[in-house]
C-alpha cells in the first residue's frame, strides 16, 4: 500500500485528499464502485493503476474487479491527458457531416494522430460517440465546450486558438 | 419542506403558484435544435419546451405540473393508474415498444417488499438526442412520471441512469430532484399521503450496451455492464435481484399528460397499434434539422419534406435511417411508410428510440453499413461469441468492400453471417447488429455490386475508389484548395491552374468542398 503513495496522482496531497473524500462520501452507496470511479475520473482526469489499487483496498474488493470495470467503460482513462481534450464526434450525423475531414485537418495542424497528446502536453486528440448535438453536425467538444457546424477552415482556426 | 399535513394543502399551493406565475410565450433558441412546431407536429412530451425555466419547479407546476401525481395519490388506486396507462396504449419509447401498462402490471404482480423504478436515460444511439432535451428542458415531467409509476407498482427507490456524455442533463435532473424533495413531492410522505419514494441519478461511463436493460442494471450495481439472458425479466428479478420496472425517459414523460387528459385523448392520436406522439431527432441532409414531435402514423415523406423542409442544397433524397445502429435504411420507395412500430419493422427498419438521419445522394450505403458495423463491433461487450465474432467478421468484409478489395461471394457471406448473428446473439445488440447490413443489401444491393465487381463507389465516398483532379480551364488559381489541403498535395502558382498530386492526395475531399468554381472533380470508375 505504502509505495502507491509515491506515484501520481496519489503523491500529490491535494489530489489524494480529493480521492479520499470521494471514497469516504460514497462508500456506503449501493453500487458504489461506478459512482466512485466516475467521480475520480471527473475530478482527477484519469484513474491510474495505483489509484485502482487504492480504491480496491479501500472498498475491500479484488483489484481485478476494479480493473474489470475500468477496462469495460470507454470513459475511464488510465493515463493523464493533455491540458485540453479535443474530442471529435463520430456519431452518424457528424460522420456523414464531415468529421473524417476534420480529423485529417487536426492531424496536420497538431502533427499527432488520434489518441495522442502533443509533445508539449497541451492537446489530446480523440474521437467520441454522439454527443447529442446532431443538428449542429459536425461537432467537436473541447473539454466541456461544444463547437458545432464546423468546417475544416473553422476547425483549423479553433485549433490555432486553443494552441495559444 | 412545507409543513403540510393534508394533500388538500398541496392543491391550494398549486393553485397559488398557478395564479402567481406569469405565463410566458415560448422562446426558441438560436441553435435551432428545437424550432417552433410545424403544422404537422403535436407537442406532448415537448409541450413545455421553451415555456418554462427547467431549474424552477414553480414554472413546471404552473403548467399543471405534479397535478397528475396529486390526482393519482389521492383519487386513484394503483390498479386504476395502471388501467389508465394500459387503456391509453402507451408503448415503451426506448425502442422495443412494449406496452407500458402491461410492464407496470408485471412488476406490480411480482412478489417482493422492495421494488425499483429505473429510468433509462442512456440514449446511446448516435444521431439521437430526444431524451437529452427532455431531461434538460422538462426534468420534472420525467420525475413525475417515475413517481406515478412507483406508486402504481409499489416501489420505494428509483434511479435515473444517464450517459456520461450528458453532463448538463445530469445537472438539471439533480436540481429538479432537490426542488421536488424540498416541496415534499419526492422523498418521505409525498404530498402528505404517506407514500415514500426517492430518486437518485447514476451515471454511465461510455458503454453503448448499457442501454440494454439488464446491462444497465449491472452497471448501476457497480459492475461491468454486461447483459444477461432474459428471462428472468427485470419485472421479476432486476436491480439487486428485486422486481424492477424500467422505462425510457420519453415513456415516463408521457405519463403525467395521460393521467391529466385521459387515456382516450392519448389513444386518439396515432395508429391502431401505435398510439400517441413520438419525438424524433431529425438530422442529416434536410433543411430543418432538430427535435420534432409528431403523431405516430405520419409518413416518412411528411417528416422529411413537410417537417424537415426537404433535402438540403437541392440534392436528391437517398435514404432515411431510423432506429440507430440496430436500425435500417429505407429508400425513396418506402417514403410513404407510416411511422409506427409494425410498419417500420415490416419495411426492414425499426422505430428505435427516435434517431432519424436523412441522407442525400452523396451518401454511400456500403460505407454507412460499414460505419454502423464498426460502431456495433466496438460496442459489443464480448460476452457472447456470435455477437463478438459475427460483428467482427462482417466488419472485415464491409471494410474490404469499401477499400475496393471485395470478392465474389462477399454478399452471400454477409447474408449468412447476418442470419447467424441475429439468431444466436444473447442480447438486442447482436440480434439487431445485422439490420443495417440487411436493409442496405435489400434496398441498395447494386451499390455493393458496383464496389465489388466494378471497383466503383457510385456515391464517390469510399476513399480507395475515388480520384480527385482539377479541371485546368475552370481553375482560377485562387489557391483556396491548396491552402486547405491537409497534406499539401496541391501545387500551383497564384492565378495559375493548380494540380493534385495523386501520390500525396488522401482523398479527403476538402478541396472539392471549398472550391468556389467547381474546378475540382471527383471520379470513380
Ligand atoms: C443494445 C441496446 C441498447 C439500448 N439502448 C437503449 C437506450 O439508450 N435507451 C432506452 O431507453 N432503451 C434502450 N434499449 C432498450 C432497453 O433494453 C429497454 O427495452 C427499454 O429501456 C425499456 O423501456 P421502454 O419500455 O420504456 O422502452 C436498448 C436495448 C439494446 C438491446
Ligand atoms: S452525431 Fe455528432 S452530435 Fe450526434
Amino acid at each position: 500500500m505504502k509505495n502507491l503513495y509515491n506515484k501520481p496522482p496519489l503523491n500529490n496531497p491535494e489530489k489524494k485528499l480529493i480521492i479520499d473524500q470521494i471514497l469516504e462520501e460514497n462508500k456506503d452507496l449501493p453500487g458504489a464502485t461506478m459512482v466512485i470511479l466516475n467521480l475520480i475520473q471527473e475530478k482527477i482526469g484519469y484513474v491510474s493503476k495505483p489509484v485502482q489499487n487504492y480504491v480496491a483496498e479501500f472498498l475491500d474488493v479484488p483489484i481485478s474487479v476494479i480493473h474489470g470495470v475500468i477496462s469495460f467503460y470507454s470513459f475511464f482513462t488510465m493515463d493523464q491527458r493533455g491540458e485540453k481534450n479535443v474530442k471529435l464526434c463520430m456519431g452518424t450525423a457528424c460522420y456523414v457531416g464531415g468529421t473524417p475531414q476534420l480529423i485529417d485537418k487536426a492531424k496536420q495542424e497538431l502533427n499527432i494522430t488520434l489518441n495522442e497528446t502533443t509533445p508539449d502536453g497541451k492537446i489530446t486528440l480523440e474521437i467520441c460517440r454522439c454527443v447529442g448535438a446532431c443538428s449542429q453536425a459536425p461537432v467537436v467538444v473541447v473539454d466541456d465546450e461544444l463547437h458545432g457546424n464546423l468546417t475544416p477552415q473553422k476547425f483549423t482556426k479553433l485549433l490555432k486558438n486553443i494552441q495559444k | 419542506m412545507p409543513n403540510f399535513n393534508h394533500p388538500d394543502m398541496y392543491q391550494a399551493l398549486f393553485s397559488d403558484i398557478k395564479t402567481n406565475t406569469p405565463i410566458k410565450s415560448p422562446v426558441y433558441e438560436k441553435s435551432g435544435e428545437i424550432a417552433a412546431p410545424t403544422p404537422k407536429e403535436i407537442r406532448v412530451v415537448l409541450r413545455n419546451y421553451g415555456k418554462i425555466d427547467p431549474e424552477n419547479i414553480n414554472e413546471y407546476i404552473s403548467q399543471d405540473g405534479y397535478q397528475a401525481l396529486l390526482t393519482c395519490l389521492t383519487s386513484y388506486s394503483p390498479e386504476q393508474v395502471i388501467q389508465v396507462i394500459t387503456d391509453s396504449g402507451l408503448r415503451g419509447r426506448g425502442g422495443a415498444g412494449f406496452p407500458a401498462g402491461k410492464k407496470w402490471q408485471f412488476t406490480k404482480n411480482s412478489p417482493g417488499e422492495i421494488k425499483f423504478v429505473v429510468c433509462n436515460a442512456d440514449e446511446g444511439d448516435p444521431g439521437a438526442f430526444m431524451n437529452r432535451r427532455v431531461l434538460e428542458d422538462d426534468p420534472h415531467a420525467v420525475i413525475e412520471g417515475m413517481v406515478i409509476a412507483a406508486y402504481a407498482i409499489g416501489a420505494t427507490q428509483g434511479y435515473v441512469y444517464c450517459r456520461a456524455e450528458y453532463p448538463q442533463a445530469v445537472r438539471r435532473m439533480n436540481i429538479a430532484l432537490k426542488q421536488a424533495r424540498e416541496l415534499g413531492l419526492l422523498g418521505k410522505n409525498i404530498m402528505a399521503t404517506g407514500f415514500d419514494f426517492d430518486i437518485e441519478v447514476r451515471m454511465g461511463a461510455g458503454a453503448f450496451v448499457c442501454g440494454e436493460e439488464t446491462a444497465l442494471m449491472a452497471s448501476i450495481e457497480g459492475h461491468r455492464g454486461e447483459p444477461r439472458p432474459r428471462p428472468p425479466f427485470p419485472a421479476v428479478s432486476g436491480l439487486w435481484g428485486k422486481p424492477t420496472n424500467i422505462n425510457n425517459v420519453e415513456t415516463f414523460a408521457n405519463v403525467p399528460q395521460i393521467i391529466l387528459k385521459g387515456a382516450e385523448w392519448f389513444a386518439s392520436m396515432g395508429t391502431e397499434k401505435s398510439k400517441g406522439t413520438k419525438t424524433f431527432a431529425l438530422a442529416g441532409d434536410v433543411n430543418h434539422t432538430g427535435l420534432i414531435e409528431v403523431p405516430l402514423g405520419i409518413s416518412l415523406r411528411e417528416i422529411v419534406y413537410d417537417v424537415g423542409g426537404g433535402i438540403k442544397n437541392n440534392k436528391g433524397f437517398k435514404a432515411v435511417q431510423t432506429g440507430g445502429p440496430m436500425g435500417g435504411c429505407l429508400p425513396e420507395d418506402y417514403l410513404d411508410t407510416p411511422v409506427d412500430y409494425e410498419a417500420l419493422a415490416a419495411a426492414g427498419s425499426i422505430m428505435g428510440s427516435g434517431g432519424m438521419i436523412v441522407m442525400d445522394e452523396d451518401t454511400c450505403m456500403v460505407d454507412i453499413a460499414r460505419f454502423f458495423m464498426d460502431f456495433i463491433q466496438d460496442e459489443s461487450c464480448g460476452k457472447c461469441t456470435p455477437c463478438r465474432v459475427g460483428t467482427h467478421s462482417m466488419l472485415e468484409i464491409l471494410t474490404r468492400i469499401c477499400e475496393g478489395k471485395g470478392k465474389d461471394g462477399d454478399i452471400e457471406e454477409l447474408e449468412h453471417l447476418s442470419k447467424v448473428t441475429r439468431i444466436n446473439s444473447l442480447c438486442g445488440l447482436g440480434q439487431g447488429a445485422p439490420n443495417p447490413v440487411e436493409s442496405t443489401l435489400k434496398h441498395f444491393r447494386e451499390e455493393y455490386e458496383a464496389h465489388i465487381y466494378e471497383k466503383r463507389c457510385p456515391a464517390k465516398v469510399c476513399r480507395d475508389l475515388v480520384q480527385f483532379s482539377i479541371i485546368e480551364d475552370d481553375c482560377t488559381g485562387c489557391m483556396v484548395c491548396a491552402r486547405n489541403c491537409p497534406v499539401e498535395a496541391i501545387e500551383g502558382e497564384k492565378k495559375q491552374p493548380h494540380s493534385i498530386d495523386p501520390e500525396v492526395c488522401i482523398k479527403c475531399g476538402i478541396c472539392y468542398n471549398v472550391c468556389l468554381f467547381e474546378a475540382v472533380v471527383r471520379q470513380s470508375e
